[in-house]
């Protein structure tokens, strides 16, 4: 198979050149590229390029449309929306395991890189496109022509009432408000701790409040401040006020298609088809996207589709739907939840089909660890609570730090997320495994042991039939909660019910999200009560 | 292990065994004589148990020597020592989840022998547990059935030793009595050597030929319950007597 080795044209040194704008660097970047996009071969070969977003409504957008203009120009493609946050979206990237996502140079600099931006978008895109490209031979295609940096929005009674028009206003009469940021705010140097240092704003109280449930608890008055997105569809339907950024606080946040090593290597032709969109995308047609999958509830496939084709990208008409289902499609305003569930039963049925698969998979790795482990530290008795103790902790790691974890080692999809669940299904195991064998019926064990059972005979016949039982509940135990963790499989691509839940989630979509969560909870009492079966099963007869 | 013509099945000499502070044994001395039933009494704590521990290797000694059929027993491999010897603790140790069938032919089976399903129906029928038991789980047992069982299974073995660890004190006095009245049955048709570890005076006077005062990890007397009887040899000894009512 012929690869087409990209070339590694003078990029570094137009990045830094300068002065050109945006636009134009990426043409001048991309010119000896065309005559490799042109060559059939590298649009057929190898795997399909895999085109990722992170959770949340634009990011949705872009990548369709991303993917959806690879496809119309021969690629093939596969979608892993709604990849964690940036640390796991960046980090899939970096090791190859995708190929693009939609990504903004703010966040590079400051989330990525932990530096301070610089405050034109021009530097800060130079910024970026070396360094990366340095550092991990990572690639920002040029920017797409739109910023997207934070707001900070009140409702406009508030604004009235307290006089409020800056970022400054706001540090002044911060003390009585009520601050509902997005736990991604929460942390970022860009986000609350940069705006402590900037404007010495310090709410009276600040909560985490997912970006789904955020403006509808600004509206109600739960909250009085919440972060948002300039392009944010969200922001003109509740008609909040945006606070103007006086001290020029926030970062340039110009959006990009983030490319992998491997795509700039092997397929540059991708790249060129990507960078049709750079400077195409304006703030207006953003925001409007964005409204139609927020606040109008439309199906990201259609609406990107819309997109390619007022950017003059795609023929009147629309390219045939390939788009995966697991954004929203199929949605039937209007109908009934019931309807609606009906109607996306073959969906639900496969990933139910995969969370299933993560759940066995992860789960008899568990048993075939936790089980002689529990064994051997009944043996061993004086390091066993240290050891139980230690493999419990696993449990206290947050699911999504774990997750985060195993890319760097394991990548994304399918073998992180069966791994991390794995880690979490051992502690009830081992503990049910250590504590059945060693308090099963001690009179029992004693007197076999005095008319000459060997040690291995006594596990084999008394101890574990005896306690089978208590094993059995472990394993149940942690079947049911690697059934609720797997749905935050999604967030590193593993699928499964977790990716209606966090596309549910990234678009405000109610019905989106009951759909994965109706089956997960389904599958989790389904679960318990076939274990619940089995325990009984298990259990030898006189001891039932 | 087969017995060899000794007239001592049983010995212990000057055995000491400690645990931390607390002397469980001290330099104690006794024999079994071969086919005789003795009983070791004492209060709680005195160390009988303990000392009947030693012969089946459940307790290894800090010093002394420790002989079952005149053989050293810290030279025999435990596993094998223990199948030689049967064994009945006080709340019998069925395994719960076997039938009462299975239960009794433990040992044999754990010997290897093709007969271990007849020898443990001969044993459950010695102790007088009819065929309808024997495919019942011990739970579904009454409390006298369960230690007959418990008795039968360390029957169904060689059958020439028998260590009992109060296998008669969890029973209601009147089942007592009968399974009592069983066992001496059965040593009169077995004649195996026993060694029996009892708080009830009342019983060792019942049914055992010699009868071993302990006290605090040592022995106080030791005698046969006739000459108890007519000479406690030391006001503990009386005391005891007098309590149990068989002064």
């Amino acid at each position: 198979m012929t690869r087409a080795r990209a070339p590694r044209p003078g990029c570094l040194a137009a990045a830094r050149s300068g002065s050109v704008a945006l636009a134009t660097l990426g043409l001048v970047t991309w010119a000896p590229l065309l005559s490799v996009a042109a060559d059939p071969v590298a649009a057929q070969s190898d795997r399909p390029v895999v085109v990722a977003s992170k959770p949340f409504a634009e990011s949705f957008v872009l990548a369709e449309m991303f993917a959806r203009l690879l496809e119309e120009r021969g690629y093939a493609v596969e979608r892993r929306p709604g990849l964690g946050a940036t640390e796991i979206a960046f980090e899939a990237l970096r090791t190859d395991e995708i190929d693009v996502y939609p990504e903004y140079t703010g966040t590079g600099l400051l989330a990525i890189l932990g530096e301070d931006p610089p405050a034109s978008s021009a530097a800060a895109y130079r910024r970026v496109a070396s360094v990366f490209e340095e550092r991990w031979g990572v690639r920002w295609l040029p920017p797409l022509g739109f910023e997207n940096t934070y707001a900070v929005a009140v409702r406009p009674e508030t604004a009235d009432s307290l006089g409020l028009a800056t970022l400054s206003d706001l540090a002044r009469a911060a003390g009585g408000l009520v601050a509902g940021f997005t736990p991604d705010f929460i942390g970022r140097a860009d986000g609350l701790p940069g705006l402590r240092a900037a404007y010495g704003l310090e709410p009276r109280e600040v909560r985490a409040l997912l970006q789904a449930v955020k403006y509808q608890a600004l509206a109600e008055g739960r909250v009085d401040v919440i972060d948002g997105y300039a392009t944010d569809g969200q922001i003109a339907r509740y008609g909040l006020t945006v606070l103007a950024d006086d001290r020029g606080f926030f970062p340039p946040y110009d959006a990009s298609a983030l490319v992998s090593r491997r795509l700039v290597q092997d397929r540059p032709g991708a790249l060129l088809v990507l960078s049709e969109l750079s400077g195409r995308i304006d703030e207006p047609l953003m925001r409007e996207l964005n409204r139609r999958v927020e606040v109008e509830g439309d199906d990201v496939a259609d609406v990107a589709a819309a997109g390619l084709r007022t950017v003059g990208l795609a023929a009147e008409g629309g390219p045939s739907r390939t788009a995966r289902p697991a954004a929203g499609s199929d949605r039937l305003r209007g109908d009934g939840l019931p309807a609606y569930l009906w109607a996306r039963r073959a969906d639900t049925l496969s990933q139910t089909r995969r969370h299933l698969l993560l759940v066995l998979l992860s789960l008899v790795a568990g048993f075939c660890v936790a089980v002689p482990l529990g064994l051997a530290l009944e043996r061993a008795r004086t390091v066993a609570e240290a050891v139980i103790r230690g493999v419990g902790v696993l449990q206290t790691v947050p699911s999504i730090a774990l997750l985060a974890f195993m890319i760097p080692l394991l990548g994304i999809g399918i073998v992180p997320a069966v791994v991390a669940l794995f880690l979490y299904s051992l502690f009830p195991m081992v503990r049910n495994t250590y504590t059945g064998v060693r308090d099963a019926d001690a009179s029992a064990v004693a007197s076999a042991r005095a008319l000459g059972m060997t040690e291995r005979q006594l596990l084999r016949w008394v101890r574990l039939p005896l306690a089978a039982p208590v094993i059995m509940a472990g394993v149940r135990t942690a079947a049911v909660i690697n059934v609720g963790t797997a749905t935050l499989a999604a967030f590193i691509g593993a699928g499964g019910l977790g990716d209606p839940i966090v596309a549910g989630l990234a678009l405000s979509d109610t019905r989106l999200i009951l759909s994965g969560a109706i089956p997960a909870a389904a599958l989790a009492l389904l679960v318990d009560a076939a274990l619940s079966i089995a325990e009984r099963a298990v259990g030898p007869r006189g001891v039932r | 292990m087969t017995i060899t013509p000794s007239e001592t099945a049983l010995e212990a000499a000057d055995v000491t065994k400690r645990y931390g502070a607390v002397r469980a044994l001290e330099g104690v001395s006794m024999r079994v004589p071969r086919g005789s039933c003795t009983a070791l009494v004492g209060e709680s704590g005195s160390g009988k148990t303990t000392l009947l521990r030693t012969f089946n290797r459940m307790v290894d000694p800090d010093a002394g020597v420790v002989r079952v059929a005149g053989e050293d027993v810290r030279r025999a491999d435990p596993v094998r020592l223990r199948r030689s010897l049967g064994y009945v603790q006080q709340e019998g140790g069925l395994l719960p989840h076997w039938t009462i069938l299975r239960n009794a032919a433990l040992v044999p089976w754990l010997q290897e022998r093709a007969d271990a399903e007849e020898r443990a129906r001969s044993a459950l029928d010695l102790v007088g547990l009819p065929r309808s038991t024997h495919a019942r789980y011990p739970r579904e047992l009454s409390g006298g059935q369960r230690q007959r069982a418990a008795l039968a299974r360390a029957l169904a073995g060689d059958r020439s030793i028998l260590l009992l660890d109060e296998p008669f004190g969890a029973l209601d006095a009147i089942t007592r009595v009968d399974v009592q009245r069983t066992f001496a049955r059965v040593r009169a048709e077995v004649e195996p050597t026993v060694l029996l570890v009892t708080h009830d005076l009342r019983e060792a006077f019942l049914l055992a030929d010699r009868v071993v005062v302990m006290r605090s990890g040592g022995i106080e007397r030791e005698a046969s319950p006739d000459d108890l009887r007519r000479q406690p040899g030391s006001p503990y000894v009386a005391e005891l007597l007098d309590k149990a009512g068989v002064a």
